[in-house]
């Protein structure tokens, strides 16, 4: 069973932004705020070149890594328009404004 | 698990689709899918599709028949769009299907094989026919035309069974079918009825280099000879041609490519309103409005195209008002010629004859293969022939398209635009002489042999789609010459460079640049939102191309009122460092003319030990560099180095970087000036100002220059009576040198000047725009109007430069004082 640990309240993210989680070893998480509320996550690795996906800019249910420019959907991790590759998702929980990671975490 | 599982696909249909209108496509090529490609971006869902075409395939890259003949690609690889794609967008298709009638008053279409469809909306995208010429013998067997499938895989058997064939025409596709022929091994001679090869296309001096290219090649020709009959041989085949004069060339296979038609025979026989192709208006609507047209069977204002890139850009617009949308226009096209053959560079466009009130400018070296001839009128660039050399086509299109004054482009127009040291490919500028195995792109390192494969295996058409597919020309754009001519030549005249005036910002919406900061001005928009709702951005909160530069030209536009958004900006500029390749930053703290006091070095050391710096490095703009610091170090470490005074460089951002000093008259013995107090000066007045792209300044204290002035974006340099100020440099990937603005007599007008021409880069230049790009836009007469000329002027750009500039506080201090900005650096834990 699932463990869920409250990280962090919905406002400690900027809207159109993201926070990094640091786990016993790295990579990161990813955390990311969409302009509606909706909240992400990922490993905080691109696929592409390990960039830290946390420090892109994120539009819509995207973000685009700071380093090369590879656009990463926060839905599934997959690499957007001719690129190929895909971010590892991370199962997040979003109740009561409060954002929760599972504290045994697997990546998917 | 995942808490946002993938968005289901299979959605069932809307119950709406039994309702929606009909929409028949006549002709299943380039120009008619190209439409319902475009129509379907905009409105999937509108239109029950249906598709007839008379040949027995899917949509398939009719320009690259060329290189099937010639036996370097496969039929398979030219598809564009297989059956599948037609079955995923519910597209009814219907191959081996000609249109034979309309009934325009049923509504309905009637094709040969007994099929009868209604429309609502009816596309014509017929094509054209080859001309045939009506002499004796042209019906024989063993007469072929060049225009499909079927014609290359006749070519290409014949070759296998006959020897000797004819091409009958020296255009285009003349040449190509001829060199394929040879390719596979037949001897191929070309009789061509003008007296030089291309006529449409060349002027003498360059198909004269071409003709010996071929003849090189194996190829044999025979001009100014006009064919009067094809004669039957015995075994009821054709074996040779008799020409004007009585003479004969004995033959097993005749090519005729003497040119095409539009073929509205349907269209005609549909009473539909024909003068030489279906005359359509600027929305490619037809005579009757619920008839569309597209391609070449279309004549618009007169003029009918044979080239892909024009069938392209109308397929656009007769999308969007298929779709309802009404706002495009289609008002012609500018067209230019590449010829395919594998080894020959050749482009030409425009009036490329040249007239009695035009101007030539012409380099010809036919030992070196090379001639270029560039056609002048009014000061504008009217046509172009370059042979041998093609690598600056592009810029010549765009050049040609712009009706881009060139008086100061003049001197050095003929030698192209990459002639001023780009660097990254070793040089080169014919990439037809590279080996497949030449690196074309320094950063990303692709080689010529995939950028090739790639265009030809995903059908890609534009630069845009080959950087996304191979990465070649995306990052630092140097090989973008090259590789604009490998696509060029690949796909030929399917090619087109992108409209440089009429850009839009990104793909989130159509507004150019200049649109979207005239609607700022004018409509006083004040956030992002604002923007987009007033402008109907087509995606909910842009991309990472819009966002960056409408955060900036709202905040250059409304100083003080526009505020600042974060998340609008590249890392970099939120967390005032340069991210590293392994997500560490660097920083570097603003030594103001490149000048420093033991006690900033000092702190700069112990802030070195302190967060355990890995590297320190003496940078390019006369500063010192910490690389590889931890983002939740920053504010510690900043106001650390605060307590030493030192500030923010800016080395991460699109704004003021440095300004470079020699030592000058203070110490120097040749100097003629105080250049280190100029400089401080004037990075103290520019010390925060953001702009479309990054801005590097020096001051030298003479004429020797030790400060390189010549290449920096405003370069001073002391001269005994003054200053002379240089703009528009630079010194990365490409070296330009900066050019003459004006000479003054003291520091205080030299900020002026400076501020002020700053300023108009602020307000005038595109983001991501360096000054060398944008003076080459706005032309130098333009900016020293505003800047040298027009005092007043000068005066009001300086002022409001100095408005924004009011108040601007170091952003180092600022965060490391204001616990509500350290969020940004703050990590959690699990």
């Amino acid at each position: 069973m699932a463990q869920w640990k409250r990280i962090c309240t919905l406002d400690e993210i900027p809207r159109l932004g993201a926070r990094v989680v640091e786990r016993g070893a790295p990579p990161n998480i990813a955390l990311f705020r969409t302009a509606d509320d909706q909240v992400f996550a990922l490993l905080d690795q691109c696929p592409h070149k390990q960039g830290p996906l946390s420090q892109g800019l994120v539009t819509d249910t995207h973000v685009t890594c700071p380093l090369h420019g590879w656009r990463i959907s926060l839905v599934d991790g997959q690499a957007q328009g001719a690129d190929a590759g895909c971010a590892a998702t991370v199962p997040v929980q979003l109740e009561d404004g409060w954002i929760s990671l599972e504290s045994s975490h697997e990546s998917h | 698990m995942t808490a946002h599982p993938p968005l289901n696909s299979l959605q069932p249909r809307p119950i709406a689709e039994r309702t929606r209108p009909k929409l028949v496509v006549v002709g299943n090529g380039m120009a008619g899918v190209r439409t319902l490609e475009e129509l379907l971006k905009l409105a999937p869902d509108k239109y029950d599709i249906t598709v007839f075409g008379a040949e027995p395939h899917p949509n398939y890259n009719r320009i690259l028949l060329s290189p099937v003949l010639a036996g370097e690609m496969t039929l398979k690889e030219i598809i564009l769009n297989d059956v599948d794609w037609y079955e995923n967008h519910d597209i009814k298709l219907n191959t081996s299907s000609r249109i034979t009638r309309i009934d325009r008053v049923l509504r309905q279409v009637f094709s040969a094989d007994g099929r009868v469809e209604k429309y609502d909306r009816l596309l014509l995208a017929t094509g054209s026919t080859p001309f045939i010429l009506p002499i004796p013998g042209h019906d024989l067997p063993g007469v072929l035309s060049y225009r499909d499938i079927a014609d290359t895989d006749a070519m290409i058997e014949a070759a296998s069974r006959y020897h000797h064939a004819v091409v009958i025409g020296g255009g285009l596709l003349g040449l190509e079918a001829a060199n394929g022929l040879r390719q596979r091994g037949m001897t191929v001679t070309v009789v061509h009825v003008m007296p030089w090869l291309m006529e449409r296309q060349l002027d003498r001096p360059a198909a004269e280099l071409l003709k010996k290219s071929l003849e090189d090649r194996g190829l044999q020709f025979k001009l100014g000879c006009e064919t009067s009959e094809l004669m039957r041989g015995e075994d009821g085949r054709v074996c040779a041609l008799r020409f004007k004069d009585g003479s004969t060339l004995a033959t097993e296979l005749v090519v005729m490519s003497v040119g095409i038609r539009p073929n509205t025979a349907l269209a005609e026989s549909a009473g539909l309103f024909c003068h030489r192709g279906i005359v359509v208006n600027d929305t490619l609507q037809t005579f009757d409005p619920r008839i569309y047209a597209v391609g070449e069977c279309v004549s618009h204002r007169g003029i009918a195209y044979g080239l892909v890139a024009p069938l392209f850009e109308q397929a656009k617009v007769a999308a969007n008002h298929l779709a309802e949308y009404g706002i495009a226009c289609y008002k012609g096209s500018v067209t230019s010629t590449k010829l395919k053959v594998t080894g020959i560079d050749l482009f030409s466009a425009g009036q490329f004859m040249g007239a009695d009130d035009s101007e030539d400018i012409v380099l010809s070296d036919p030992a070196a293969g090379v001639y270029k001839k560039l056609v002048l009128k009014d000061d504008q660039l009217v046509g172009a022939v370059l042979y041998g050399d093609t690598a600056d086509s592009a810029w010549y299109m765009q050049l040609l398209k712009d009706a881009q004054k060139v008086t100061e482009l003049r001197p050095h127009l003929l030698f192209g635009q990459h002639h001023l040291g780009d660097s990254g490919h070793k040089g080169e500028t014919q990439a037809s002489s590279l080996p497949d195995h030449a690196e074309i792109c320094g950063c990303n390192g692709v080689c010529k042999g995939t950028i090739i494969k790639t265009i030809k295996e995903r059908g890609l058409f534009t630069l845009e789609e080959v950087r996304q597919h191979t990465k070649a020309s995306s990052s630092c754009g140097s090989c973008t010459g090259l590789v604009e001519q490998l696509l060029a030549s690949t796909v030929g005249g399917a090619y087109q460079p992108a409209d440089g005036l009429h850009k839009a910002l990104c793909p989130c919406t159509d507004h150019t640049h200049e649109e979207v900061r005239k609607a700022i001005r004018e409509e006083h928009l004040l956030t992002i939102p604002q923007i987009m709702t007033f402008l109907v951005w087509k995606t909910p909160n842009g991309c990472a191309t819009c966002r960056p530069a409408l955060n900036y030209y709202l905040i250059s536009s409304w100083p003080h009122e526009a505020r600042d958004d974060p998340q609008s900006r590249f890392i970099n500029e939120r967390a005032h460092a340069n991210i590293q390749k392994d997500g560490s930053f660097s920083v570097v703290p603003r030594l103001w003319g490149g000048l420093a006091t033991p006690a900033e070095l000092r702190a700069i050391a112990d802030a070195a030990e302190k967060y355990a710096v890995p590297t320190l490095k003496i940078t390019g703009g006369q500063r010192i560099d910490l690389l590889g610091v931890k983002k939740k170090d920053l504010p510690r470490m900043w106001a650390d180095l605060a307590k030493s005074g030192l500030v923010s460089g800016h080395a991460y951002g699109k704004s003021l970087r440095t300004v470079k000093t020699c030592v000058g008259s203070e110490h120097c013995r040749f100097g003629t000036q105080r250049s280190m107090a100029l400089g401080v000066r004037l990075e103290k007045m520019l010390f925060g100002m953001w702009t479309p792209h990054k801005v590097k300044l020096a001051v030298s204290g003479c004429p020797r220059n030790c400060a390189e002035s010549g290449i920096k974006d405003v370069g001073i340099i002391g001269v005994d009576s003054g200053y002379e100020i240089y703009v528009a440099g630079n010194g990365g990937i490409k070296t330009v040198v900066a050019q003459f603005l004006c000479k003054v007599a003291s520091d205080d007008e030299v900020l002026e000047v400076v501020g002020a021409f700053l300023q108009l880069y602020r307000e005038q230049a595109r983001y991501l725009d360096r000054t060398v790009h944008w003076v080459e836009r706005a032309g130098l007469d333009f900016v020293k109007q505003q800047v040298v000329e027009d005092l007043e002027q000068r005066q009001t750009l300086y002022e409001r430069l100095l408005f924004a500039l009011q108040g601007t506080e170091d952003p180092w201090t600022e965060i490391a004082a204001n616990p509500s900005h350290l969020q940004e650096f703050e990590v959690m834990s699990l």
